[in-house]
């Protein structure tokens, strides 16, 4: 028999005892609620809970929303990352914290400030009515509008993450190679941050799909429109609390397929 | 004779200054040496186009590349300027044969045409049976193989090489030099290297760079023969005081009076005396008499030198005796030391150049 050395396991450099306490009490915090969820839950009752129309249409609408959501923040925030990672101008620094701005500011806040920007009394609004009879508010647009708003920075600062610690050295050797910047953007950048992307991408759409505060105060809650799967959690509430806690384990199941599909490395920290 | 690259850089980050001007003839190798932040790879960069110098203008056969004063300032892709960085820094995702093929895609070339010129590349640098590895699979020795296969895949005007070797194993490295040295026999090409058989057997010339400035230019053998400046005469292994060229030799600029062979000084111009460390003896008790240079000193260090032990004093100075002698002696660190050469041994010429360097000679790759 060969005695395999082996690396020794995580080396013990004295954990201080008094971290397990709270720490037991973080992870409590986290997994109780969802127990009890599991608990309260009218098992019975479940499928047909599930498979009402309202519940059905949310849903539905909730997944298509939040898909187009996911979609425009990767068109749109993508490139802002390149430019945030890679651009060399003057107050990149200050961009970088007004990217952060939905990610502190209270969601319905952020709805509000949609609502008086593109509502028919904003500037925006006002003109996209005058010009092409078109309003946004208390539309679907409306809700993937409030979903992208609130998402955004997840991606953007994944993906800025990934590129800056990427670094851009495959990208000059790219440009030595004879590529201008657009076919080492397509071949090397690409490529290389697609792990990033695909975290950042997992983030918004989870993101989206649990967008309440924006959405309501932008879009309403109009039953197969505006009324995603939360706002119809938040309205059975009212009338029906086993018909909520159902559609809720919908939400919690949905999240535990995000995060076992695609595990977003950048919150493991190894990304 | 015509000029293949003309070279005029300054480029300042904050404390640091680069200013080089440099020249080369059709073909030919420069090694540029120089201690860590002496600004090789800022000029190497430059030169790439990675980095805007502040100033300069950038010539390659004929082609304005950089051109600061009228705005002229071709993008990196554009400048058919291949290079090979101390890390082969081969795309991960994508195979060798991709790797090596991404030049000539570039290019515009089909995929079929482009993989089998990168085959041909593979083939040069003896790597066709990585073709199908990914990157990761791969030692970096071979890992570096394939990287100065992909740069010249790209079939660059210029190549620019930063330390090829430094990261490749000690093993492996005779072998990657040598397949250097005959890709470089046709190329012209920078390489920096800290290594002075690189310098020796892929340059045709060196520039020796300190503190941003070229302090030190000239035919290989002529710079390590006869080195003019510090960092050039410790890569040659040789003793190198600087000081003022006197009647008998130079005034060292610690007030040492050296004894030597003047070639060429001017009286009270500034002048270096060389001299081999095995030329050195060292004493314990101050020597009596003879035509000989006596340095005082403490003993800084002893190291082995091959079957030697090199002695090295506080002022810089190196003297290589026999460990048995050593011992004898009872040398240690610290200890008092009187560092004695023969005036027939010490070389003292002028510590700039005469514009003897001012012409390049016809590249001839056999003499490196």
């Amino acid at each position: 028999m060969t005695t395999q050395i082996r690396p020794p396991r995580a080396v013990h450099t004295g954990l201080p005892g008094g971290l397990w306490a709270p720490a037991l009490l973080a992870l409590g915090l986290i997994v109780l609620p969802v127990i009890g969820l599991l608990v309260r839950a009218p098992w019975d009752r479940f499928g047909e809970l599930v498979t009402s129309e309202s519940a059905l249409t949310a849903l539905e609408l909730s997944l298509r929303t939040a898909t187009i959501s996911t979609l425009l923040c990767v068109l749109l925030g993508g490139p802002l990352a390149v430019v945030l990672a890679r651009g060399s101008v003057p107050g990149l620094r200050l961009l970088r914290s007004v990217v952060l701005l939905p990610l502190v500011l209270p969601p319905v806040v952020g709805g509000l400030a949609l609502l008086y920007l593109l509502g028919i009394s904003g500037f925006a609004g006002y003109a996209l009515d005058v010009v092409f009879g078109v309003r946004v508010p208390f539309t679907t647009a409306a809700v993937i509008l409030a979903q992208t708003f609130v998402a955004m920075p997840f991606l953007v600062v994944s993906l800025e993450g990934a590129l800056r610690t990427g670094g851009d050295r495959y990208e000059s050797i790219a440009a030595t190679l004879g590529a201008a910047p657009w076919l080492v953007f397509r071949r090397i950048t690409i490529p290389l941050v697609l792990p990033g992307l695909g975290s950042g991408m997992v983030l918004s759409f989870a993101r989206c799909l649990g967008e309440f505060g924006a959405t309501i105060a932008f879009a309403g809650s109009l039953e197969g429109v505006t009324r995603t799967l939360p706002l119809e959690v938040y309205l059975q509430r009212e009338v029906d609390a086993d018909g909520a806690i159902a559609l809720s384990l919908v939400l919690v199941v949905v999240a535990i397929v995000v995060i076992a599909l695609a595990r977003p490395r950048s919150l493991e920290g190894v990304g | 004779m015509t000029t293949a690259l003309d070279v005029e850089v300054a480029v300042r980050r904050g404390e640091f200054e680069l200013d080089v001007t440099m020249q080369m003839g059709p073909g030919e190798v420069i090694a540029v040496l120089g201690r860590n932040g002496s600004g090789k790879s800022t000029l190497l960069t430059s030169i790439a186009g990675l980095i805007r110098p502040d100033h300069g203008r950038i010539v390659l056969d004929g082609r304005v590349l950089t051109d600061t004063a009228a705005g002229v300032r071709l993008p990196p892709h554009r400048r058919r300027i291949g290079l090979l960085a101390q890390k082969p820094l081969l795309f991960p995702h994508l195979s060798v044969l991709d790797n090596v093929a991404f030049a000539p895609r570039a290019a515009g070339m089909r995929k079929a045409q482009a993989r089998e010129l990168a085959m041909r590349r593979l083939a040069e640098v003896d790597a066709t049976q990585f073709a199908q590895r990914r990157p990761r699979r791969l030692s970096g020795g071979q890992a570096q193989r394939i990287a100065l296969a992909r740069a010249l895949a790209s079939d660059p005007e210029l190549l620019l090489l930063d330390e090829p070797l430094s990261a490749v194993d000690v093993e492996f490295a005779p072998a990657l030099r040598s397949l250097l040295r005959s890709v470089l026999a046709h190329q012209l090409a920078v390489i920096i290297t800290h290594q002075v058989i690189d310098a020796l057997v892929l340059a045709d010339r060196v520039v020796v760079l300190e503190d941003g400035r070229v302090v030190e230019q000239g035919l290989t053998r002529d710079v390590l023969t006869r080195p003019r400046s510090e960092f050039a005469a410790r890569l040659a292994g040789l003793n190198l005081i600087s000081g003022t060229a006197t009647e008998q030799g130079l005034r060292s600029a610690a007030g040492a009076e050296l004894t030597g062979v003047a070639e060429h000084t001017v009286l009270g111009e500034e002048a270096v005396a060389v001299f081999s460390p095995a030329m050195v003896a060292v004493h314990t008790d101050p020597p009596k008499g003879g035509a000989r240079n006596v340095l005082p000193d403490l003993i800084e260090a002893l190291e082995p030198q091959g079957s030697l032990m090199r002695v090295r004093g506080s002022s810089g100075i190196a003297a290589d005796v026999t460990p048995v002698a050593a011992v004898e002696m009872g040398l240690h660190n610290g200890g008092r030391a009187w560092f004695v050469v023969k005036a027939a041994e010490v070389a003292v010429y002028p510590r700039t150049a005469a514009s003897s360097f001012e012409g390049y000679p016809a590249p001839d790759p056999s003499a490196r």
